[in-house]
């Protein structure tokens, strides 16, 4: 089931998602699930300030879209996504920065913490350290 | 409200509560009551899987992912029976003569210092490890160094029957570090200390404590705690905070003692860190063998220090910086990554303290200093250099912009890496050696006795009046043991 803790921002969300790792595009229903699971159980794990600060920054980057491009950040052509976010990653403003700095780390803890898709990076780690690899 | 009352009680059972702990020993057999309180769990071997994810929430506070107060900083460290020894690499380094007489800690002379922290080396087992057991990773690090001109050294380590997990920083799977958790608690707890954990000081009066035990959460990792959950008044004669800069600091601000000294949460430090990241043409050992093998120091003449590491995905992805194509690219080439660990060695300035909310949560402030950003760039200059003359056909650097370069700009470091992109919010920094708050002559006298509040010790790094410029789990230790012969003799 999709996390609830999403809900209200979910598609700005996968948007957002898509521009910051391309590979979740492909992604089918049951990776998504498991990567929005990771990110609202960190989110809950996290001050109650925090919490807020992350999903009013979704709501703002929405609302920024549909001002200026007037249609919101789902419909929005990824290459005209990615440049956007880098642009605002690159803000003068710290506040703009950390906004979509901790969106992209929410975003690549819920993907790159999965062990199938480190796996999939050859990242291969194991209890049994040398042992496992002769 | 459960009431208990001990002679003494130590607050946290990381490098500093777990020596405490084991020191006072002796005040148990002379009928003495002394209480360790964690407020972590305590793990059970079988809980330690290496899975990133899973492991992370359990081992460290708020994830992982404290962050400082303008949100520009990741802290980590560590919660649970042993603190913050159960997630470090385990190296173990005595502290440099030069920094101890900078510290200028009336009392407190190099010799005391170095002679605790050899007792330490010996009892944790302190080696160096055999070449056969150096992955790629460490050996193309000492190649490169050779090879662009820098020293590298290797890390004395406190280990017993490593395997090579990698997996040091999410505890070890196969109890090989000798961490707290795994000689001086164990030790204590046989001389009839007593250890209660998933227990949390809400607050210091005169004397006493209230704790809040919390059980076991549901499908969460560790055992139930030693103590029923509830509330409990705990009468001491004697506290002992060791629970970590940011924890001590929290609790005695918290407590508003009427006499506590205005300068407690001054003076934090924490070697501020980046992830760098180079690529080779073929697969290396990278993910198997001990992840921190070697170092450069160039503290005293550059203030940076350099650390082989190697961390897992995430926080790989986390510590490159962007996103996007050429992100995922390069995490695609992890079998090949080479990663560096840099550190800048900040000092004590008034800006930088840990301050309190009205609920009492901490709030780290800390400004980066002209200072510290250079040494961080001058770090990362270094690294790239290493990286490229150990074969690195590109070196992701986060004070580039873009932050890839290729081996053909490798003669262009210096332009390519500059203060100008070091952009807050923009590039991960993250620090793992907290330090300060507490300063031993500051805010406690030389044997870690709080000024105004003489029944009140403070046991950890929070003691360190400037930054350490190295691993510092043993100093920890030596200024522990100091600490606890405090309380021996009364």
């Amino acid at each position: 089931m999709p996390a609830p803790a999403l809900d209200s921002v979910r598609p700005a969300f996968r948007a957002a998602a898509a521009a910051f790792v391309p590979e979740t595009a492909a992604a089918d229903a049951a990776t998504w699930e498991r990567l929005e699971e990771v990110v609202a159980t960190a989110l809950a794990a996290r001050p109650p300030r925090l919490r807020r600060q992350i999903l009013l920054f979704i709501r703002l980057l929405d609302l920024l879209v549909l001002a200026r491009y007037g249609k919101r950040l789902a419909a929005l052509d990824s290459a005209r996504r990615s440049r956007l976010l880098q642009r605002l990653g690159a803000s003068r403003l710290l506040l703009v920065r950390r906004g979509v700095w901790g969106l992209r780390t929410l975003v690549q803890m819920g993907w790159y913490g999965q062990p199938e898709i480190q796996q999939r990076l050859g990242y291969r780690a194991s209890i049994s350290g040398w042992e496992a690899r002769q | 409200m459960t009431n208990r009352r001990y002679d003494v009680v130590i607050v946290g059972s990381g490098a500093g509560g777990g020596t405490v702990a084991q020191a006072l020993t002796p005040l148990v057999e002379r009928g003495k009551r002394v209480l360790v309180l964690e407020r972590g769990p305590r793990f059970r071997d079988e809980d330690f899987t290496g899975r990133e994810l899973e492991m992370a929430p359990d081992l460290y506070v708020d994830g992982g992912g404290f962050l400082t107060a303008d949100g520009s900083m990741t802290l980590a460290f560590g919660q649970g029976y042993g603190g913050s020894t159960i997630v470090y690499t385990g190296t173990s380094l005595i502290a440099p003569e030069r920094v101890i007489r900078h510290w200028n800690v009336p009392g407190l002379d190099y010799a005391d210092v170095e002679r605790r922290s050899r007792r330490y080396v010996s009892e944790n087992n302190v080696h160096l490890l055999p070449s056969e057991l150096i992955n790629d990773n460490n050996r193309l690090f000492v190649e490169g160094c050779v090879n662009a001109g820098y020293h590298a050294e290797q890390f004395p380590l406190n280990l017993r029957g490593c395997r090579g997990s990698s997996l040091c920083n999410l505890g070890c799977p196969n109890a090989a570090k000798q961490g707290t958790n795994r000689v001086q608690l164990p030790n204590a707890e046989r001389g009839g200390v007593e250890v209660v954990t998933r227990a949390e000081v809400l607050a210091l009066g005169d004397r006493r404590l209230q704790v809040r035990v919390s059980p076991r959460p549901a499908g969460g990792k560790g055992t139930e705690p030693e103590w029923a959950p509830g509330e409990y008044q705990v009468d001491a004669e004697r506290v002992v905070l060791a629970a970590g800069a940011i924890g001590t600091s929290t609790i005695l601000l918290r407590s508003r003692l009427p006499s506590l000294p205005r300068s407690v949460g001054t003076g934090f430090t924490c070697h501020p860190a980046h992830i760098l990241v180079g690529e080779h043409p073929e697969t290396i050992t990278n993910d198997v063998g001990h992840p921190k093998s070697f170092f450069v120091d160039r503290a005293e003449s550059e203030r940076f220090v350099l650390e082989t590491c190697m961390y897992f995905p995430f926080i790989t992805a986390k510590n490159l910086a962007g996103f996007g194509a050429l992100h995922s690219v390069l995490m695609h080439a992890f079998p090949r990554l080479q990663m560096i660990l840099v550190l800048a060695c900040d000092r004590a300035i008034p800006e930088n303290r840990v301050t309190v909310t009205r609920a009492g949560r901490p709030v780290v402030h800390y400004r980066f200093t002209p200072e510290v950003i250079r040494a961080m760039v001058q770090a990362t200059r270094a690294s790239a250099r290493i990286f490229f003359a150990a074969g690195a056909v590109r070196v992701h650097a986060p004070s580039a912009d873009p932050p890839l370069i290729e081996a053909g700009d490798a003669g262009r470091i210096d332009q390519l890496i500059d203060q100008r992109h070091f952009q807050r919010g923009r590039i991960s920094i993250s620090a793992a050696h907290l330090m300060g708050g507490c300063g031993m002559g500051r805010v406690t006298d030389e044997w870690g006795r709080v000024h105004g509040l003489p029944w009140v010790r403070v046991a950890d790094a929070s003691l360190f009046p400037d930054s350490l410029e190295i691993n510092p789990y043993l100093t920890v230790m030596a200024l522990a043991d100091r600490v606890a012969e405090g309380v021996l003799n009364g």
